[in-house]
């Protein structure tokens, strides 16, 4: 119990500086079914609730706390954060290429980052829909059933993730908000001990992701039909590669490619990414919209994540991954190109990459030795991007005379896909919404048409496998019709 | 040696004239949790956290000279539990996010918080208003995380020669200062090698350029608790004074 201690006289004026915005997304997530005159879907709107305050919270502090301090966050990525404010805060240290023990530590925790989180989403948030199908009942499609009816998948699931979680306390000395960045570098080396703790699971967690890529591969196989229509729709692209084309997850150029597959541009240097990409806000969402300054605000909007990267990127450079990667893009004829739910096998696919990237950094005598900061002239703007488990991410800081920070801007992965998850849950509501009631099956539908992208919302991770969902109708007056809400105990009412 | 003595916990604690109690049982290896003391900074008494009970009456070990044959008591749970106000209070006061902070791992505040087992604050955080002045080339100082010890003012004055710092306001609104015109840390004669900058227990004055470069599991408090470095930084300054 909170006691009042306060003797403030103007409280309500005083600064609030705690976050915790693992709090922030209590509850439901919503979506809106708009009508029109002929009761079809003609719009859906997924209302996120994004955490905003953090620009403000940055404010006015020395720009090297930023990797730091940016963990707290999200509660879901933190690593990536850390990653992509660092390259931000390398740029504002005049630091423009990292020693080699530098970039290598830290494409090792970036590899663990994207190790957990595709572990995570796939095994425990994923694989009841997928293993047991989205029509079965909500009790059956939870991670306890798969514990009980693939023992032998649930338990690798949770040991890899705990491999990517190991990776990441070793590096950055800590499960959770460590630290491993500092300005133009990082603050440890591996020793032998830590190199060889690694070592010793690293030939198991390569197989086994290797296993998790043929699960999904057979799992998209089996419903051939159903996964490559499923709120499915051709986008373009947006994705960071390497200067030879290659998948990148930590540093590169941005490449988009149009719905057709076209290349709309590439390698352009993320540091004037503003050139390419603008931002729309929408009355309805607190979440902006960014799109393809090119193709306009209408046609501009893009994907990012798995999937994205995968179809954006010429090779991926790791041998067994790459091998995946063509099956992929060969299936039928490119049709995961704009299948939703083919972000699975491709999350897999990235999975099985990180692994063998793992096993390749660990190999390098460069983790071991070597220098590891450099220094350069202090400059005013720093842009850092990476590419999270979820997709592109863009730190920017604009920093003043005494180091301190003036200005801010993330655009997060989630927000590039505000769109694309729009447009997914439009299209599983146009097909499967009958007439003006909405049904639980529907309501099961958009769940996993959202959950594919992974949004990085606390309510998407909540409950192991239920997600707390309200979904409205509206009609083409903007009168309310009928409303169907999920609670968090899989409980589902009316109203 | 004069082989006078008072108990602590009823433990014999030899002491010589002109010793605080604080003083001599740090010599004799026992810890008691403190904030504005430091060996070498002179006696000061402003944060209550070294409270012991001597002969049934509350007193600042840091300042309270010891004294042949009284009875002192620290690890009583009434103490404990005012220890842990104290320094719950100190949390509330200002803002001190210790995950985001830079000297976390080697702050004081933070070490004897674990060292007292303070779970979450019993009082309601006061959010307040404070300044960070970065106009020094070298240093920092953020008055968020000033817990007001008077460290940096003794260390200046004492160490330095200068007179950097000083406490203006009263109360809820007292605040750090420094000793420029401008009010800025930039405009005073501050300089990076300073007592003053190396004394501050907690992440209010820093030195630009360090933060974050011990790795995590080897910084001061990861490797050893505080009651360890605490009766050695002591152990260390009577070896200075004897030269
Ligand atoms: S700045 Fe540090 S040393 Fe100075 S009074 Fe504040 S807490 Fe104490
Ligand atoms: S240490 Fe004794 S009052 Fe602060």
């Amino acid at each position: 119990m909170a006691a009042p201690l306060e003797t403030a006289s103007d409280p309500e004026r005083l600064r609030r500086v705690a976050i915790e915005p693992v709090t922030r997304v209590e509850g439901h997530g919503k979506v809106t079914l708009l009508l029109d005159e002929a009761n079809r879907v003609r719009q859906a709107r997924f209302h996120i609730v994004e955490f905003r305050g953090f620009e403000k919270f940055v404010q006015g502090r020395p720009y090297w706390e930023v990797p730091v301090m940016v963990q707290r966050l999200c509660g879901i990525c933190p690593v990536s954060h850390h990653l992509a404010g660092g390259k931000a805060v390398d740029m504002l240290a005049g630091a423009t290429a990292l020693t080699p023990t530098a970039e290598k530590m830290r494409r090792l925790l970036h590899f663990g980052q994207i190790l957990q989180s595709h572990a995570l989403h796939f095994f425990h948030l994923s694989s009841p829909d997928l293993l047991f199908g989205f029509d079965a009942p909500v009790e059956r499609r939870s991670v306890f059933a798969v514990a009980a009816e693939f023992p032998d998948i649930a338990k690798k699931g949770i040991l890899l993730r705990k491999y990517g979680q190991e990776v990441i306390r070793v590096t950055a000395g800590k499960r959770v908000h460590g630290s491993l960045v500092v300005p133009g570098g990082v603050n440890k080396r591996l020793s032998p001990q830590e190199r060889d703790y690694l070592l010793a699971d690293i030939d198991r967690t390569v197989e086994w992701s290797a296993e998790a890529v043929a699960i999904a591969r057979r799992l998209y196989e089996e419903g051939r039909a159903r996964h490559n229509g499923f709120a499915a729709f051709p986008s373009p692209l947006l994705s960071l590669v390497r200067d030879d084309g290659a998948l990148d997850l930590y540093h590169g150029g941005l490449r988009a490619r149009g719905a057709d597959g076209a290349t709309l541009f590439d390698h352009e240097d993320y540091a004037t990414y503003w050139e390419l990409l603008h931002e729309v806000v929408k009355p309805w969402s607190y979440m902006k919209f960014p799109f393809l300054r090119a193709l306009g605000p209408d046609a501009g909007w893009y994907r990012v994540g798995p999937l994205a990267r995968l179809w954006n990127c010429d090779f991926v450079p790791t041998p067994r991954a790459e091998a995946e990667r063509r099956a992929l893009l060969d299936f039928e004829g490119g049709a995961t190109r704009a299948a939703t739910l083919a972000y699975h096998w491709a999350r897999m696919i990235e999975m099985l990459h990180a692994a063998e990237g793992i096993r390749a950094l660990l190999a390098d005598p460069d983790l071991l030795q070597g220098e590891l900061v450099v220094k350069g002239e202090r400059r005013y703007r720093g842009v850092g991007v990476i590419e999270a488990p979820r997709g592109t991410l863009i730190h920017h800081y604009r920093i003043n005379e005494d180091d301190q920070i003036v200005r801010c801007n993330l655009i997060v992965s989630t927000t590039h896909n505000n769109e694309a998850m729009n447009e997914a849950v439009r299209r599983v509501a146009e097909r499967y919404l009958d007439g003006r009631e909405l049904t639980e099956g529907l309501l099961n539908h958009i769940e996993v048409a959202i959950r594919a992208y992974d949004p990085c919302l606390s309510c998407a991770t909540h409950a192991l496998g239920q997600m707390p969902l309200a979904v409205e109708l509206r009609d083409a007056t903007g009168a309310a019709v009928d409303r169907l809400t999920r609670d968090a105990d899989g409980g589902v009412r009316r109203g | 040696m004069s082989g006078r003595t008072f108990t602590l916990d009823g433990q014999p604690v030899p002491f010589t004239e002109g010793e605080t109690v604080m003083e001599a049982a740090l010599a004799a290896g026992v810890y008691i949790p403190h904030l504005c003391y430091r060996p070498g900074y002179g006696h000061h008494g402003s944060c209550k956290v070294c409270t012991v009970a001597i002969d049934g009456h509350n007193a600042a070990s840091c300042t309270t000279r010891a004294r042949e044959g009284m009875a002192v008591e620290t690890a009583t749970p009434e103490l404990a539990d005012m220890r842990r106000a104290l320094v719950e209070m100190l949390f509330v006061e200002g803002n001190h996010t210790c995950p985001a902070c830079e000297k976390s791992g080697e702050c004081e505040l933070q070490a004897v918080a674990y060292h007292i087992g303070m779970a979450a604050p019993r009082f309601d955080f006061f959010f307040p208003a404070r300044d960070l002045d970065a106009s020094h080339p070298d240093v920092i100082l953020d008055r968020n995380r000033c817990i007001l010890c008077e460290l940096c003012v003794r260390a200046s004055r004492d160490v330095d020669g200068k007179n950097v710092f000083a406490i203006g306001g009263r109360g809820i609104r007292a605040r750090l200062i420094v000793n420029a015109a401008s009010g800025r840390l930039g405009d005073t004669d501050l300089a990076k090698d300073d007592a003053a900058v190396r004394v501050c227990p907690v992440g209010a004055i820093l030195r630009k350029g360090d933060a974050y470069t011990k790795p995590v599991g080897q910084r001061t408090f990861d490797l050893r608790p505080i009651a360890a470095v605490a009766i050695e930084e002591a152990r260390r300054e009577r070896e200075r004074r004897r030269g």
